[in-house]
């Protein structure tokens, strides 16, 4: 880690590499809602401004307006504060990005605790919670300016929606040279035997210093940069738990729904007591009579059973016990 | 162009179908497809431009369903005008269907965007608006919405977009059926003058019989021609359209499904012999 005088904050990163992409790139436009200065949008609509969409302090509209774009083949960023794209536009985001799959790339600047001391009306804390529960969407936050970079021309290369969450401040850069940021990738940022945090955004850095902290102490921390909050990396998370058996969660946001969330639901359903999620699997519904919907998406009687037994065999196989 | 006597007949065909898939199927919105029949085969017919050999030809006009509970009401038009084969209408809004109660794009190619969170198609016909001048083609968008859908504030946000871009390839249509699902537009957020309130957000405003195909086709292509300026037309329509007992019942019949007995009595009244009892629809202004 260093906290050299050259690093910027993600949103910064973000605003110049889009411009930067958007000069070579004619499908790539920009959408706003008067906050360009506030998410650098600002480098975009200087740089392409005949593909730089102002649309006012109307953030459920730009979302439509971008599924409109997208629709006709164009790849459209829509940039607010994190608060506003998740909550003010949450319906428009579910159904016009989630559920018709379109290629709208969400941008939430100033997220978490740490934005820039407006209080609680621009404290995102809960967006990454609605953006995980959206099936279909990608949802990335960057540790650094340099993941930011990398971030946004994967976001390009995907087809398909992606919310990218940024910070206002800039905080210590945590990418070592020669890293490549991979959609769906978590990044071991330190290693270690004793305990795993895995964090995200700005937390990295905190978890880092944490770590090094801790091995004076004689611990040794292994920190999981999980810059994809989903799809999680799994594989990752489960090595370093199996290895470690304590977890930490760390992030930006509330406890509840977001990267501690996933983790928890993560760990519940594969590692510790065995849990078996019933309910929709992170995906939508469709018409259909009850008893046809129920069983279809697995929540009959059928199938609690089923996942009694599962639940059951999973915990027999862990204690090696017998039951039964 | 469909002569009256051609019009009349496919729309009462379309009434026939609607009422049919819906009493079928247990499921969907009589009311507000009935009120659209005119405006949708006005559109299918003779307005949009399309290939009906390739649903996702790249010059098509696009037509955006805001009002996603007309569902039947469209699904019967593309049956009308050979898109889709009628027997698919047997499936709708059943497990697997590709006829959702609210159209579903990823399951039916002829549906453009999928719909039925009320107030946003306008937004998206803002967007495809604007993406046909970023990518210079000359296709049209066509967004059809409810009265009562107006009062969401969305609507509005977008009003306000299409006229501040001169967006002069969007036609917006509001069914003007004066009724919603708990009663008489008016009584439950009264959104009169309508005319007024999309002059007021710049836009061209041209209003019609939105029962009367050859009116509302009219309105349509003189909507299309404006230059400058998005354009909005204001049919005027009657809920339940086309079935007495229906139109007196007007938002009762929001999202009632028609019992045996009623559908019979429908029928007959939709039938090629029988006459439709319509009546004059309600003025907004």
């Amino acid at each position: 880690m260093s906290a050299t005088d050259d690093v910027v904050s993600t949103r910064e990163a973000f605003g110049k590499t889009l411009a930067s992409l958007a000069k070579e790139n004619a499908r790539i436009v920009a959408l706003d809602a008067d906050l360009a200065s506030s998410t650098r949008m600002s480098y975009f609509r200087d740089a392409v401004p005949e593909r730089f969409i102002q649309v006012g302090i109307a953030e459920q509209n730009m979302v439509g307006i971008a599924a409109g774009l997208a629709h006709t083949g164009l790849i459209p960023f829509c940039g607010s504060f994190a608060t506003f794209i998740s909550r003010r536009a949450c319906d428009q985001v579910a159904l016009l990005v989630g559920h018709t799959r379109l290629n709208v790339k969400l941008v939430g600047a100033y997220g978490g605790l740490v934005s820039g001391n407006n209080g609680a009306t621009h404290q995102a804390v809960e967006d990454i919670a609605i953006m995980r529960a959206i099936p279909n969407i990608v949802v990335l936050e960057p540790a650094d300016d340099i993941e930011m970079g990398m971030a946004v021309e994967a976001a390009i290369e995907y087809e398909g929606p992606v919310y990218l969450r940024c910070t206002r401040d800039p905080w210590p850069r945590v990418s070592p040279p020669g890293y490549r940021f991979r959609i769906g990738k978590a990044a071991c940022a330190a290693e270690g035997s004793d305990v795993t945090f895995v964090c995200s955004g700005m937390m990295v850095s905190q978890c880092i210093e944490a770590a090094e902290r801790l091995s004076c102490e004689g611990v040794s921390a292994e920190v999981i940069n999980c810059a994809t909050i989903k799809p999680l990396d799994a594989e990752m998370i489960l090595s370093s738990v199996r290895k470690t058996g304590a977890v930490v969660t760390a992030e930006n946001a509330s406890v509840i729904g977001g990267l501690g969330g996933a983790v928890a639901e993560l760990l519940g359903s594969e590692l510790l007591s065995p849990t078996v999620r019933v309910g929709l699997q992170d995906e939508y519904g469709e018409c259909g009579d009850n008893v046809s919907l129920l069983h279809k998406y697995g929540m009959d009687v059928e199938h609690l059973v089923e996942a009694a037994g599962k639940a059951m065999r999973l915990r027999d196989q862990r204690s090696g016990a017998k039951h039964r | 162009m469909l002569d009256r006597t051609d019009a009349e007949a496919i729309s009462r065909r379309v009434r026939r179908r609607i009422l049919s898939t819906i009493h079928s199927a247990g499921a969907g919105h009589a009311g507000g497809s009935l009120s659209s029949v005119e405006i949708l085969v006005a559109l299918y017919f003779d307005v949009l431009r399309l290939d009906a050999a390739n649903p996702k030809w790249p010059q098509r006009d696009r037509f955006i369903l805001s009002k996603g509970h007309a569902s039947s009401a469209l699904y019967s038009v593309l049956v009308e005008r050979g898109l889709m084969e009628s027997d698919l209408l047997r499936s709708f809004g059943r497990i697997d269907s590709e006829l959702q109660v609210h159209p579903d794009m990823h399951r039916l190619e002829w549906v453009e965007i999928s719909t039925g969170s009320l107030g946003q198609g306008l937004s998206v016909g803002v967007g495809t608006a604007l993406g046909a001048r970023l990518t210079g083609s000359d296709f049209a968008t066509y967004v059809l919405l409810g009265d009562g859908e107006c009062q969401e504030g969305q609507v509005w946000e977008a009003a306000m977009a299409a006229a501040h871009y001169r967006l002069d390839s969007l036609v917006a249509i509001v069914d003007s059926n004066q009724a919603q699902l708990t009663g008489r537009t008016s009584d439950v957020m009264d959104i009169c003058p309508l005319r007024d309130k999309w002059a007021a957000f710049g836009w061209d405003v041209v209003e019609a019989d939105g029962n009367d195909v050859i009116a509302i086709r009219q309105a349509l292509l003189v909507a299309r021609g404006s230059r400058g300026r998005p354009s909005v037309v204001i049919a005027h329509t009657t809920k339940g359209k086309g079935v007495s007992f229906m139109e007196v019942g007007g938002h009762t019949w929001h999202g009632r499904v028609p019992t045996a007995h009623e559908l019979d009595l429908a029928l007959a009244e939709l039938s090629d012999a029988g006459r439709s009892k319509g009546g004059e629809p309600r003025e907004c202004n």
